[in-house]
Protein backbone atom coordinates (compact mmCIF):
# COMPACT_ATOMS: atom_id res chain seq x y z
CA UNK A 1 0.00 0.00 0.00
CA UNK A 2 1.42 3.76 -0.89
CA UNK A 3 2.16 6.01 1.91
CA UNK A 4 -0.88 8.25 3.08
CA UNK A 5 1.61 11.15 2.89
CA UNK A 6 2.28 9.73 -1.70
CA UNK A 7 -1.57 9.66 -1.80
CA UNK A 8 -3.41 12.58 -0.21
CA UNK A 9 -2.45 15.03 -2.90
CA UNK A 10 -4.67 12.83 -4.90
CA UNK A 11 -7.53 12.29 -2.75
CA UNK A 12 -7.15 16.38 -2.61
CA UNK A 13 -7.50 16.75 -6.31
CA UNK A 14 -11.13 15.46 -5.64
CA UNK A 15 -12.08 17.32 -3.12
CA UNK A 16 -11.24 20.49 -4.14
CA UNK A 17 -13.67 19.86 -7.30
CA UNK A 18 -16.56 19.35 -4.84
CA UNK A 19 -16.19 15.71 -4.66
CA UNK A 20 -17.06 13.66 -0.95
CA UNK A 21 -14.68 11.24 -0.13
CA UNK A 22 -15.82 7.75 1.26
CA UNK A 23 -13.63 6.50 3.51
CA UNK A 24 -15.70 3.18 4.95
CA UNK A 25 -17.98 1.00 3.36
CA UNK A 26 -21.01 2.82 5.27
CA UNK A 27 -19.99 6.35 3.71
CA UNK A 28 -20.50 4.24 0.27
CA UNK A 29 -24.01 2.97 1.71
CA UNK A 30 -25.22 6.10 3.06
CA UNK A 31 -24.13 7.76 0.08
CA UNK A 32 -25.93 5.24 -2.73
CA UNK A 33 -29.04 5.41 -0.25
CA UNK A 34 -30.21 8.95 -1.63
CA UNK A 35 -31.69 7.87 -5.08
CA UNK A 36 -32.77 11.12 -6.02
CA UNK A 37 -31.30 12.81 -8.80
CA UNK A 38 -28.03 11.77 -10.67
CA UNK A 39 -24.94 10.77 -8.92
CA UNK A 40 -20.91 10.19 -10.07
CA UNK A 41 -18.74 8.14 -8.28
CA UNK A 42 -15.63 7.86 -8.80
CA UNK A 43 -13.21 5.09 -8.70
CA UNK A 44 -9.76 6.63 -7.99
CA UNK A 45 -6.62 5.19 -7.95
CA UNK A 46 -2.81 6.24 -7.86
CA UNK A 47 -1.89 4.77 -11.13
CA UNK A 48 -0.25 7.43 -13.73
CA UNK A 49 -3.98 7.27 -15.69
CA UNK A 50 -5.89 8.42 -13.11
CA UNK A 51 -3.26 11.52 -12.49
CA UNK A 52 -2.67 11.70 -16.12
CA UNK A 53 -6.66 11.34 -17.71
CA UNK A 54 -9.33 10.28 -14.93
CA UNK A 55 -8.63 13.40 -12.51
CA UNK A 56 -8.55 16.03 -14.97
CA UNK A 57 -10.57 14.43 -17.60
CA UNK A 58 -13.79 14.72 -14.81
CA UNK A 59 -12.57 18.21 -13.84
CA UNK A 60 -13.00 19.35 -17.39
CA UNK A 61 -16.69 17.01 -18.08
CA UNK A 62 -17.72 19.04 -14.72
CA UNK A 63 -17.64 21.99 -16.04
CA UNK A 64 -19.83 21.12 -18.45
CA UNK A 65 -23.71 22.57 -18.45
CA UNK A 66 -25.27 18.86 -17.54
CA UNK A 67 -23.40 17.62 -14.77
CA UNK A 68 -24.49 14.75 -11.74
CA UNK A 69 -25.91 16.50 -8.70
CA UNK A 70 -23.65 14.53 -6.78
CA UNK A 71 -20.27 13.59 -7.01
CA UNK A 72 -18.08 10.77 -4.72
CA UNK A 73 -15.23 9.11 -4.38
CA UNK A 74 -13.22 5.75 -3.22
CA UNK A 75 -9.95 5.11 -3.34
CA UNK A 76 -8.67 1.75 -4.60
CA UNK A 77 -6.30 0.08 -2.87
CA UNK A 78 -6.61 2.63 -0.07
CA UNK A 79 -9.68 2.51 1.66
CA UNK A 80 -10.20 -1.06 0.74
CA UNK A 81 -13.72 -1.93 2.32
CA UNK A 82 -15.00 0.92 0.67
CA UNK A 83 -14.17 0.24 -2.82
CA UNK A 84 -15.48 -3.66 -2.59
CA UNK A 85 -19.05 -1.54 -1.11
CA UNK A 86 -18.85 0.81 -4.09
CA UNK A 87 -17.93 -1.87 -6.52
CA UNK A 88 -21.01 -3.92 -4.88
CA UNK A 89 -23.56 -1.35 -7.18
CA UNK A 90 -22.21 -2.40 -10.23
CA UNK A 91 -21.26 -5.85 -9.79
CA UNK A 92 -21.61 -7.24 -13.08
CA UNK A 93 -18.92 -5.05 -14.36
CA UNK A 94 -15.32 -6.28 -13.68
CA UNK A 95 -13.25 -4.34 -11.27
CA UNK A 96 -10.92 -1.62 -12.69
CA UNK A 97 -9.24 1.78 -11.15
CA UNK A 98 -9.97 4.27 -12.00
CA UNK A 99 -13.29 3.70 -13.18
CA UNK A 100 -16.18 6.01 -12.99
CA UNK A 101 -19.55 5.25 -12.88
CA UNK A 102 -22.77 7.12 -13.35
CA UNK A 103 -26.09 7.28 -11.62
CA UNK A 104 -29.44 8.05 -12.20
CA UNK A 105 -32.35 7.75 -9.49
CA UNK A 106 -30.36 5.50 -8.03
CA UNK A 107 -29.66 3.54 -10.99
CA UNK A 108 -26.12 2.75 -13.32
CA UNK A 109 -26.33 4.46 -16.57
CA UNK A 110 -23.45 4.74 -17.65
CA UNK A 111 -19.73 3.26 -16.71
CA UNK A 112 -15.93 4.73 -17.80
CA UNK A 113 -13.72 1.57 -17.29
CA UNK A 114 -9.79 1.93 -16.73
CA UNK A 115 -9.11 0.48 -20.18
CA UNK A 116 -11.13 3.44 -22.23
CA UNK A 117 -9.19 6.11 -19.66
CA UNK A 118 -5.46 5.05 -20.15
CA UNK A 119 -5.55 4.84 -23.73
CA UNK A 120 -6.70 8.25 -23.68
CA UNK A 121 -6.36 12.04 -23.04
CA UNK A 122 -8.12 13.73 -20.67
CA UNK A 123 -9.86 15.87 -23.11
CA UNK A 124 -11.48 12.54 -24.69
CA UNK A 125 -12.30 11.21 -21.32
CA UNK A 126 -13.55 14.73 -20.53
CA UNK A 127 -16.01 14.40 -24.17
CA UNK A 128 -16.86 10.96 -22.94
CA UNK A 129 -18.28 12.20 -19.69
CA UNK A 130 -19.83 15.26 -20.80
CA UNK A 131 -21.57 13.29 -23.59
CA UNK A 132 -23.09 10.80 -21.09
CA UNK A 133 -23.82 13.18 -19.05
CA UNK A 134 -26.18 15.25 -21.93
CA UNK A 135 -26.88 11.96 -22.99
CA UNK A 136 -27.89 9.57 -19.84
CA UNK A 137 -29.08 12.47 -17.16
CA UNK A 138 -31.13 14.79 -19.15
CA UNK A 139 -34.37 12.33 -19.78
CA UNK A 140 -35.63 10.58 -17.02
CA UNK A 141 -34.50 7.09 -16.48
CA UNK A 142 -37.42 4.86 -17.88
CA UNK B 1 0.14 13.83 -9.28
CA UNK B 2 0.50 9.85 -10.07
CA UNK B 3 3.27 6.80 -9.92
CA UNK B 4 6.14 6.02 -12.51
CA UNK B 5 7.53 2.48 -13.76
CA UNK B 6 10.98 3.26 -15.31
CA UNK B 7 12.38 0.32 -17.44
CA UNK B 8 9.25 -1.04 -18.65
CA UNK B 9 7.75 -1.28 -21.95
CA UNK B 10 5.82 1.01 -23.34
CA UNK B 11 2.92 -1.07 -23.31
CA UNK B 12 3.15 -1.26 -19.31
CA UNK B 13 0.32 -0.91 -17.43
CA UNK B 14 -2.29 -0.82 -20.45
CA UNK B 15 -4.72 -3.24 -21.18
CA UNK B 16 -4.56 -5.45 -24.34
CA UNK B 17 -5.60 -8.17 -26.47
CA UNK B 18 -3.18 -10.90 -27.20
CA UNK B 19 -3.84 -12.88 -29.66
CA UNK B 20 -1.95 -16.30 -29.62
CA UNK B 21 -0.91 -18.51 -32.79
CA UNK B 22 -3.81 -21.32 -32.07
CA UNK B 23 -6.69 -18.62 -31.69
CA UNK B 24 -6.51 -18.53 -28.46
CA UNK B 25 -7.00 -14.58 -26.54
CA UNK B 26 -5.60 -13.29 -23.68
CA UNK B 27 -6.81 -9.71 -22.29
CA UNK B 28 -5.29 -8.38 -19.52
CA UNK B 29 -2.63 -5.49 -17.94
CA UNK B 30 0.91 -5.68 -19.77
CA UNK B 31 3.20 -5.50 -17.36
CA UNK B 32 6.14 -6.15 -19.58
CA UNK B 33 6.78 -7.27 -23.44
CA UNK B 34 10.11 -7.56 -25.04
CA UNK B 35 10.90 -10.01 -28.16
CA UNK B 36 11.19 -13.64 -25.73
CA UNK B 37 7.88 -13.08 -23.45
CA UNK B 38 4.84 -10.65 -23.41
CA UNK B 39 3.40 -10.89 -19.36
CA UNK B 40 0.06 -9.77 -18.61
CA UNK B 41 -1.46 -9.22 -14.90
CA UNK B 42 -5.30 -9.67 -14.23
CA UNK B 43 -6.28 -11.17 -17.14
CA UNK B 44 -8.34 -13.32 -18.83
CA UNK B 45 -8.31 -15.24 -21.87
CA UNK B 46 -10.75 -16.42 -24.66
CA UNK B 47 -10.05 -20.09 -26.05
CA UNK B 48 -10.73 -20.85 -30.05
CA UNK B 49 -13.57 -23.56 -28.76
CA UNK B 50 -15.40 -21.34 -26.26
CA UNK B 51 -19.01 -21.28 -26.68
CA UNK B 52 -19.40 -17.14 -26.68
CA UNK B 53 -17.88 -15.81 -29.95
CA UNK B 54 -14.65 -14.20 -29.72
CA UNK B 55 -16.29 -11.29 -31.49
CA UNK B 56 -18.85 -11.17 -28.81
CA UNK B 57 -16.14 -11.74 -25.92
CA UNK B 58 -14.43 -8.78 -27.54
CA UNK B 59 -17.55 -6.75 -27.79
CA UNK B 60 -18.50 -7.01 -23.69
CA UNK B 61 -14.47 -6.80 -22.71
CA UNK B 62 -14.40 -3.30 -24.92
CA UNK B 63 -17.10 -2.12 -23.13
CA UNK B 64 -16.55 -3.04 -19.87
CA UNK B 65 -13.33 -4.94 -19.22
CA UNK B 66 -12.33 -8.64 -18.26
CA UNK B 67 -12.86 -10.28 -14.81
CA UNK B 68 -8.98 -11.54 -13.14
CA UNK B 69 -9.26 -15.13 -13.72
CA UNK B 70 -5.48 -15.45 -14.45
CA UNK B 71 -3.43 -13.18 -12.05
CA UNK B 72 -0.36 -13.77 -14.22
CA UNK B 73 0.52 -15.30 -17.78
CA UNK B 74 3.98 -15.25 -19.42
CA UNK B 75 3.31 -15.75 -23.14
CA UNK B 76 6.24 -17.18 -25.48
CA UNK B 77 6.97 -14.14 -27.36
CA UNK B 78 6.42 -17.08 -30.78
CA UNK B 79 3.56 -17.66 -30.07
CA UNK B 80 1.83 -14.62 -30.16
CA UNK B 81 0.71 -13.66 -33.30
CA UNK B 82 -0.42 -9.90 -32.12
CA UNK B 83 -0.94 -6.99 -29.53
CA UNK B 84 -3.19 -4.55 -29.60
CA UNK B 85 -4.80 -1.98 -26.63
CA UNK B 86 -8.22 -3.04 -25.73
CA UNK B 87 -8.76 0.80 -25.76
CA UNK B 88 -8.62 0.36 -29.58
CA UNK B 89 -11.76 -1.81 -30.11
CA UNK B 90 -14.85 -0.61 -30.31
CA UNK B 91 -17.37 -0.95 -27.49
CA UNK B 92 -20.95 -0.96 -28.66
CA UNK B 93 -22.13 1.76 -26.42
CA UNK B 94 -20.14 2.40 -23.66
CA UNK B 95 -22.74 2.63 -20.89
Amino acid sequence: MYSPLLVQPMRDELVSIGFQELRTAEDVEAFMADKSGSALLMVNSVCGCAAGQARPGVRAALEADVKPDRLATVFAGQDVEAAAKARSYFADIPPSSPSIALFNQGELVYFLPRHRIENRSADEVAADLTQAFARDLAAPVS
Amino acid sequence: MGTFHQGRSELHGITVVVETVGGDLYVGRCDDEDDRTVILLDADMHRHSDEVSREDYLERAARFGVWNRLPRVELARPDVTSIRRLGEFEASGAG
